[in-house]
This record gives C-alpha cells, sequence and structure tokens, in this order.
C-alpha cells in the first residue's frame, strides 16, 4: 500500500490543513525550540520498574505540532518503514484533535503507542524530518508525539475497535504472536478472516512482553492493543507450538488454509570463549525472561533470578542496553556495557545509551571477553577482556574492531550477560523440510508478497530479516495480510 | 483446559497425576517432556511425560516433590487445572531394535525411563532394567517396568528393599554377565555420571536423559545449555538424551547448583506460609 504523492498532496489540500498552516509564520515556526519530554530522575527510577519518560502535556504536544512545516514534500514519511501520514497527524494534534490524530496513525501502523516509545526515530522518520536534512535543527519529536496521540486515546477510553468486514469463514493461522503476528492478524479479521494466533510461551506479545522491560514500555500497553484484537474476533491460543503441540498438516485438516509465521529470532547466541557455562553467566534472553515475562524480582513469584553487584553485560544493542538497566534496577553496585566498538557504532537506540549513562551505568568500550573464570563452585568470579582498536569498515560498513596484543586485564563480576545477537528461531523451518531458508536459517519469503516456497506460507519478521526493529516486523505482517488476502481470493474465485 | 482426572500418590514424595491433554497425547513419543506452570505467579518447569493415552486424550505425569514448585503441581487436586502445559518438548528417544537393552533409573528418573523402556522392549528388545532408590518407600512403579522388561533388578541404598547397593553395583554384575548392546540411565546428575563410568570400561554406548535447569523448554533462553563432547548443547533443543560419555557432568552438577540457595530459602518461606494458613 503504497502512499503516492498525489494521494499525499489532495491530502494536504483538505481545508482544515490548509488552516492550520495559515495560522503560523514558517519563519515563526522554526523558531520554535524542540520540546524536551519529561523523565522520572535517574535515581528514583532506578528503585523500580517505573517507565522512565512520562510523556508530553497537551500543550507541550501543541507546541511541539506547530514546529512541523506542513511540507509540501513530506520526506519525514520515506523515513518511516510504514509510512504513516506524519504531517496529518501532526497537524491534527496542532489542530487539538487529538482522537483524529491517532485515527491516522491507526492507518497504517497498528500499535503506535509502542511504535512512538521503541523505535529508532533517529534513525527513520527524525532522519529524513526538514529540520534534519535542510535547516540542521533538532527535527521534529515526531516519536513523541505519536505516542502522545496514542496514549490520549487509549487513556481516554475511547479507543475505538476498528470494523470489521462480515465474517468469510475462512480460517487462517498466525504463528508467534510478536508485532508482526499481531499486525497481521489485526489487519485479517479486519478482512473478515477467521483468525486464530498460536504463540508457544504462557503470554501474548512476543519480544513485546518477554523481551523489552517496563521501564520502556509497560506491558499494560501491549494488553490494551491485544484486547483490541480480540473484540476484533481474533482468537489466541497460547502454550501452543506450532510444529510441536500441533504442525502444519494438523491444522490444515483442522480447516487453516493459508499460515503466517512470524515467529521471531529468538535464539540466544554465545561467544564459544573458555568458561562460559560457569553459573552467573546467561543470556540477556534468559535474563529479561526471568525479570519481564516470569517477573523474577517480585518477591511474590516463584522464578528466581541472579542480581549480582559487578554486572558485564556483552554488546552494545538495544537488548544489552535493557539487560544492563535491568541489572543496575536488580541492585548491581557496577553495570557495565562490554563493547567491542566505540560509542558511534553502538546499535542501541540513542534515547537509551543516553538514559543509561544518566542512570550511571559504565561503558567500556573498545572491549571485548575472552575467557571467564570461577570460584570453586562453579560462579563466575573474573573475566578476562582485550582491549580492540578499529581497523578497516567490514561488510556492514562499521569498523571493524580488531584486538590489540598483550593488552589483556581482568575484571571482577559475579554476573555476566551475554547480548551479542540472536538466530532465527528454528522450529518452524525443521518441522517443514519443504521451506526454503537461508544459510542463515531466516525464511526465504518474496519480498512484495511475503511468500515463501509453500504457496500457503507467508513469513515477515525477524524470522526472515534477522533481527531487526519492531516497526519493520509490523510491515511486514500488514505486507503480509495484504497479499495473503490476495492469494485467498484468487484461489477461491478459480 | 488441563485438567487433573486422576492423583495418584506412590510414596510420600512422589505423586501421579493423570492430566487431559488431548493435542500433547497425540502428538507425543517416548522421550518427550513438557513445560508446566502452576498459578499466575509460578514457575516454568519441565517434566517428563511419563506416559499417554491418545484414545482418552490424556497424559501421565510422575512428580517428586523436591522444591516449591514440583510442591505446587503435587499438591493440585482431581478436578483442578494446570495454569500453563505446553509440550511435547524435546526430541524423541531414537527406537530401534538394538538388541539386549540396559535401561536404568534412579529416584524419579524411573518415570522418564518407563517409555522408553515399554518403546523398547515393543521394538523387540531383550530389556533388563534396574530400579534404584534410597529406600523401600521411595521404589516406584515397579509392577509397570516389570510389564515392558525381561528383568528387572531393584537395588536400595539401605537394603531395605531388593538388594543393597547402588545402581552402579548392580550394572556391573549384569555387564559382566552378558554382552549387552545398549544402555538407557536416568536419574539424578550424580548418578548418571557414575553410570556413565561403568558402561564406558564395558565400551557399551550409552545415553543419558539430562534434567538440567530449565526457563522455556524451547531453546530461546540456553539456561539448560552443558557441553558435550566440547561443545555447547541446549538440553531442551538437542536433547534431552546425549551420548552419556561425552557429557561433561560435573559442569552439569555446577550449574544445577546455580539457584539453590535461593530456592533453599523459598521453599522454607512456602513451608512457614503453608503452616500458618
Ligand atoms: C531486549 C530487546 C529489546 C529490543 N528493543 C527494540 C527497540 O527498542 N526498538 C525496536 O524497534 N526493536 C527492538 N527490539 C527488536 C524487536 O523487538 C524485534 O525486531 C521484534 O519484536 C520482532 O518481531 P516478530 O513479530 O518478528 O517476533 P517476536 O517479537 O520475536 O515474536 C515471535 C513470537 O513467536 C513465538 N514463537 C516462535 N516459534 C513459535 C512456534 N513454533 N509456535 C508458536 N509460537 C512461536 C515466540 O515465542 C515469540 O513470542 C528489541 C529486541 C529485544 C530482544
Ligand atoms: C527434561 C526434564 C525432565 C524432567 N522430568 C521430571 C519428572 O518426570 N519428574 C520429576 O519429578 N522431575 C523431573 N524433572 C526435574 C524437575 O524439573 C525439577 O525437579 C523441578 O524443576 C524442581 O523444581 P522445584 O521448584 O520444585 O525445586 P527447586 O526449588 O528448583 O529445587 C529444589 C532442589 O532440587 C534440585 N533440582 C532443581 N532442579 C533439578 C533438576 N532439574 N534435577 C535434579 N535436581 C534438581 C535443586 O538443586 C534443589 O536442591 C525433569 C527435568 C528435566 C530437565
Ligand atoms: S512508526 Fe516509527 S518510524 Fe514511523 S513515524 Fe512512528 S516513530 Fe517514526
Ligand atoms: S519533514 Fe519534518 S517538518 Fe516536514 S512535514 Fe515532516 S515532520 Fe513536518
Ligand atoms: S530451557 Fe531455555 S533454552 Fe533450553
Amino acid at each position: 500500500m503504497a502512499v503516492t504523492k498525489e494521494f499525499l498532496k489532495a491530502e494536504r489540500e483538505q481545508s482544515w490543513r490548509v488552516d492550520i498552516r495559515g495560522l503560523m509564520k514558517n519563519k515563526d515556526r522554526t523558531g520554535l525550540a524542540r520540546v524536551h519530554m519529561g523523565e522520572v530522575n535517574p535515581d528514583e527510577r532506578i528503585l523500580s520498574n517505573i517507565e522512565v519518560n512520562k510523556g508530553l502535556e497537551a500543550d507541550e504536544a501543541v507546541n511541539e505540532a506547530r514546529r512541523c512545516l506542513d511540507c509540501p514534500d513530506p520526506t519525514c514519511i520515506s523515513g518511516c518503514p510504514v509510512e504513516i501520514n506524519i504531517p496529518k497527524f501532526i497537524k491534527r494534534i496542532e489542530q487539538n484533535e487529538f482522537l483524529e490524530a491517532a485515527k491516522v496513525l491507526k492507518e497504517t501502523s497498528a500499535l503506535p503507542a509502542v511504535c512512538g516509545r521503541v523505535c529508532p526515530q533517529e534513525k527513520q522518520c527524525e532522519a529524513k524530518c526538514f529540520y534534519q536534512l535542510k535547516l540542521k535543527k533538532e527535527p521534529v519529536a515526531i516519536g513523541h508525539l505519536e505516542r502522545f496521540a496514542a496514549d490520549f486515546e487509549r487513556e481516554s477510553g475511547k479507543m475505538s475497535v476498528p470494523d470489521v468486514a462480515a465474517g468469510n469463514g475462512i480460517k487462517v493461522g498466525v504463528i508467534g504472536s510478536g508485532p508482526a503476528g499481531l499486525t497481521f492478524a489485526g489487519d485479517m479479521a479486519k478482512l473478515g478472516y477467521d483468525v486464530t494466533v498460536f504463540e508457544a510461551l504462557h503470554e501474548i506479545g512476543g519480544v513485546l512482553k518477554y523481551g523489552i522491560p517496563e521501564f520502556r514500555l509497560p506491558n499494560q500497553i501491549v494488553d490494551v492493543e491485544i484486547d483490541i484484537l480480540r473484540k476484533m474476533g481474533v482468537k489466541f491460543e497460547n502454550n501452543f507450538i506450532v510444529g510441536r503441540t500441533a504442525n502444519i498438516e494438523d491444522l490444515k485438516e483442522e480447516g487453516y488454509q493459508a499460515f503466517f509465521t512470524g515467529s521471531g529470532a529468538g535464539l540466544p547466541r554465545f561467544m564459544n570463549i573458555p568458561g562460559e557455562n560457569y553459573i552467573g553467566i546467561l543470556s540477556s534472553n534468559e535474563y529479561l525472561t526471568r525479570v519481564n515475562l516470569m517477573d523474577a524480582a517480585n518477591p511474590k513469584t516463584d522464578t528466581p533470578v541472579v542480581s549480582g553487584k559487578n554486572v558485564a553485560v556483552i554488546g552494545g544493542g538495544n537488548t544489552a542496553m535493557d539487560s544492563v538497566r535491568t541489572a543496575k534496577r536488580l541492585g548491581a553496585d557496577r553495570a557495565m556495557i562490554i563493547y567491542r566498538r566505540s560509542m558511534d557504532e553502538m546499535p542501541a537506540r540513542v534515547e537509551e545509551i543516553k538514559h543509561a549513562q544518566e542512570e550511571g551505568i559504565e561503558f567500556l568500550n573498545l572491549c571485548n571477553p575472552v575467557e571467564y573464570f570461577a570460584d570453586e563452585t562453579g560462579r563466575v568470579n573474573r573475566m578476562k577482556v582485550q582491549k580492540m582498536e578499529l581497523g578497516e569498515p567490514d561488510s556492514s560498513g562499521r569498523r571493524r574492531p580488531v584486538p590489540m596484543e598483550g593488552s589483556e586485564y581482568d575484571i571482577d563480576v559475579d554476573t555476566v550477560v551475554v547480548s551479542v545477537g540472536v538466530s532465527p528461531n528454528p522450529l518452524i523451518p525443521n518441522s517443514l523440510p519443504q521451506l526454503e531458508t537461508t544459510k542463515w536459517g531466516t525464511i526465504v519469503v518474496d519480498e512484495e508478497k511475503l511468500q515463501s516456497s509453500i504457496p500457503e506460507m507467508f513469513a515477515g519478521g525477524d524470522i526472515v530479516r534477522g533481527g531487526a526493529t519492531v516497526i519493520l516486523a509490523m510491515g511486514d505482517g500488514r505486507n503480509a495480510a495484504a497479499s495473503m488476502h490476495t492469494y485467498l481470493q484468487e484461489k477461491l474465485n478459480s | 483446559m488441563n485438567e487433573i482426572i486422576e492423583k495418584e500418590f506412590f510414596s510420600e514424595n512422589v505423586v501421579r497425576l493423570e492430566i487431559k491433554a488431548p493435542r500433547i497425547a497425540k502428538a507425543r513419543r517416548a522421550g518427550h517432556f513438557v513445560i508446566v506452570k502452576v498459578g499466575e505467579t509460578g514457575e516454568r518447569i519441565p517434566l517428563t511425560i511419563a506416559s499417554a493415552n491418545p484414545h482418552k486424550g490424556t497424559i501421565t505425569l510422575v512428580i517428586q516433590r523436591v522444591g516449591v514448585s514440583s510442591r505446587r503441581i503435587a499438591e493440585l487436586n482431581v478436578g483442578d487445572e494446570i495454569t500453563d502445559l505446553v509440550g511435547p518438548l524435546g526430541e524423541a528417544t531414537h527406537i530401534e531394535n538394538f538388541g539386549t537393552v540396559l535401561a536404568c533409573g534412579g529416584g524419579v528418573g524411573v518415570a522418564p525411563l518407563l517409555p522408553i523402556v515399554e518403546a523398547l522392549k515393543k521394538a523387540g528388545n531383550k530389556v533388563i532394567t534396574v530400579i534404584a532408590a534410597r529406600n523401600k518407600d521411595l521404589i516406584i512403579l515397579e509392577d509397570q517396568i516389570k510389564e515392558y522388561s525381561d528383568e528387572v533388578i531393584v537395588m536400595t541404598d539401605d537394603g531395605s528393599y531388593g538388594e543393597k547397593g547402588l545402581v552402579t553395583d548392580a550394572m556391573e554384575k549384569v555387564l559382566q554377565r552378558e554382552k549387552v548392546d545398549l544402555s538407557v540411565v536416568i536419574g539424578p546428575a550424580i548418578m548418571m555420571k557414575f553410570a556413565a563410568l561403568t558402561t564406558r570400561k564395558y565400551e557399551v554406548p550409552t545415553y543419558a536423559s539430562l534434567n538440567t535447569i530449565m526457563v522455556d523448554g524451547t531453546g530461546m533462553c540456553g539456561a539448560c545449555r552443558i557441553t558435550v563432547g566440547g561443545k555447547t548443547k541446549f538440553v531442551c533443543i538437542d536433547g534431552p538424551e546425549f551420548d552419556a560419555h561425552q557429557v561433561d557432568f560435573d559442569e552439569m552438577l555446577l550449574r544445577l547448583g546455580g539457584y539453590k540457595e535461593i530456592e533453599k530459602q523459598a521453599e522454607q518461606e512456602y513451608l512457614q506460609t503453608k503452616e500458618k494458613k
């Protein structure tokens, strides 16, 4: 569903947009300073899981919305993987029509309250804002505004349940309840399909639930979205592993006509260095799952979690940042990031790095673990690290870290969280030998249709892309729904 | 969902539950396990499917009470529902006619051994089974094991039943007496370690079913990882059965103790709050 220039232009010429543009001169608009979202102060927030960002007040949001120039060529849209009509929703905010703004978001994004919080805006929409590109000024705070509109709608209690077409009785199955699966399910339900989402874990939401911590994305926000899907008629089966509890053939016999796999890239990687299996060394998935999904830090739950005083987290992505900030909240005196490149190459969202720094996280950059040591009970107590320097750029375009001979030194640690990447979940490929996969284990799909080598199987999100982002997973869910719809209708009419 | 339809005590601390779970009953093979969680705040723990009845749509679990979570399950009664039950998980046991098989189960390890013994017998093997426990009260499933074994040797540490001695004593006797083609051992890690050392002397291929700590049971966390032949493996997806002669049991024993202190404390608190009620 590509957004055409003509369509955007026609929208921009609507009288309400023309009126609101006329309210202020562009010069006055560009003179305004970017709003800064309130945050809970670091000393206080590390004592609990309270959300760090407080969100914008209505007047702050309107002020920020005034900065947007409603550009004739809104380059920001090209930076958004789902092409949200950014100026349109922002002008609705300026107009004080917050519920209308939320509706604009919902035209293309199924989970705006989530994306407003976790999108790497500085690399996407905001990177393409006119302010950033041409004026060399801070971009319009698109992410903050998106969150504001979505939160306003939710808190107003007037959340609209999207219109659902009359049921067509066609059963489709969704494997995995992460952002890809949820978005797909919502779109198919709107088209009148009978949709069931199968989820291996006991909770619905994928990484949004078991991975991203409460202090960044409260579970309740995800639950509200899931509730809406339920109201639209989507069925959820948790504790159901497709390929195990039942396989695709069984489900076909039960009447499912087509499937969407959004099973994610959830397998942790380790570095395979000596001592890595000592007690106290765990994957970020295990650490975050214990704390987020099992609520292990809460004394009322049965699941235990180790919470060390000297915690080293290996890696520089969002997962590493979430782990290290979790460690701080579990009472670590020293919570360290150990990353083999420099601050500039760090893949985590800029905001998370900033928040981590404010919270007293130490960054040991250009540094890589080489070995772990343990006490007589097998519990890790020390690690050897090696310094690195940056050499030539590698295939990813980032400068390759090169170990410096003789630079090794030891650090005392009692907990190590390994967060050096994830691999695709092999369950679905393994249970379907005819399914074409890459050498990395991701599912091969047609780029546009997201159809796999098995015609009735579509796929998207991390299982196709490897570890990517929430918004890309959602975009895939949306595109897959559109092309599965075409596929099923053609099949039916032939 | 997951309703308990039968409950039986094998001993004070070992209980058998038959649970309605039609899909799992249909899909499971010998060697598979499930992950169970009781209550909203419960922990996810792995339990072997001891047997299943696809016609009735039920699976049977045998649970030994060792800590908080196993107690919570053992305390459920007929009519109760298990909050979360997922499976079948793990790789199924490779079954064929090997010839003579020496199967050994220690403690509650006899429960996961039962479906394997049954499958081996049905595949035409001569099955010699050793079941062992600390004392008479802890010997479980003797009759069921007998049904599918050509010979059963019962061992107790204190001699209160069967012969006095360890699993490995009985194993030695059999291995000296006749040619064994395969051995399967399931029980506490320490027992499996010594059982593996015993069969290694006689160069008998041996499988051990490992019971590591797990969280998700689907390969997502790595809590269950162990070293086999120098390589890291995940018990939940690569196992739970491995070549016992390649497993680093010492590392596994250390890792099993990873949460011991927290668990002990949790159990004490649990028992105290129960007393208050
Ligand atoms: C800690 C962490 C922080 C992150 N932070 C950000 C961020 O700030 N911004 C951002 O954009 N992205 C972030 N990401 C990445 C983002 O979360 C993922 O790209 C996104 O969730 C992928 O969505 P998905 O729908 O493909 O899969 P997932 O969210 O991984 O969901 C897949 C689901 O499928 C289930 N499943 C797998 N196999 C089966 C099966 N056989 N049967 C049934 N169910 C199955 C899994 O249990 C899981 O629930 C982060 C990731 C992590 C781990
Ligand atoms: C694949 C698999 C299959 C299993 N099948 C069965 C089964 O059929 N029946 C059964 O009763 N148990 C089985 N177990 C073991 C069972 O999962 C554990 O006993 C249970 O997780 C303990 O939880 P808890 O909270 O009650 O005890 P905890 O409080 O966690 O532990 C109490 C004590 O038991 C020890 N312990 C903890 N976990 C294990 C373990 N996995 N093995 C041995 N000792 C442990 C601890 O070190 C501690 O000393 C299996 C384990 C695996 C991995
Ligand atoms: S979805 Fe993400 S990229 Fe798109 S506009 Fe919103 S914050 Fe920007
Ligand atoms: S590029 Fe920036 S200023 Fe222009 S419409 Fe988009 S957000 Fe507004
Ligand atoms: S239990 Fe999590 S990977 Fe095996």
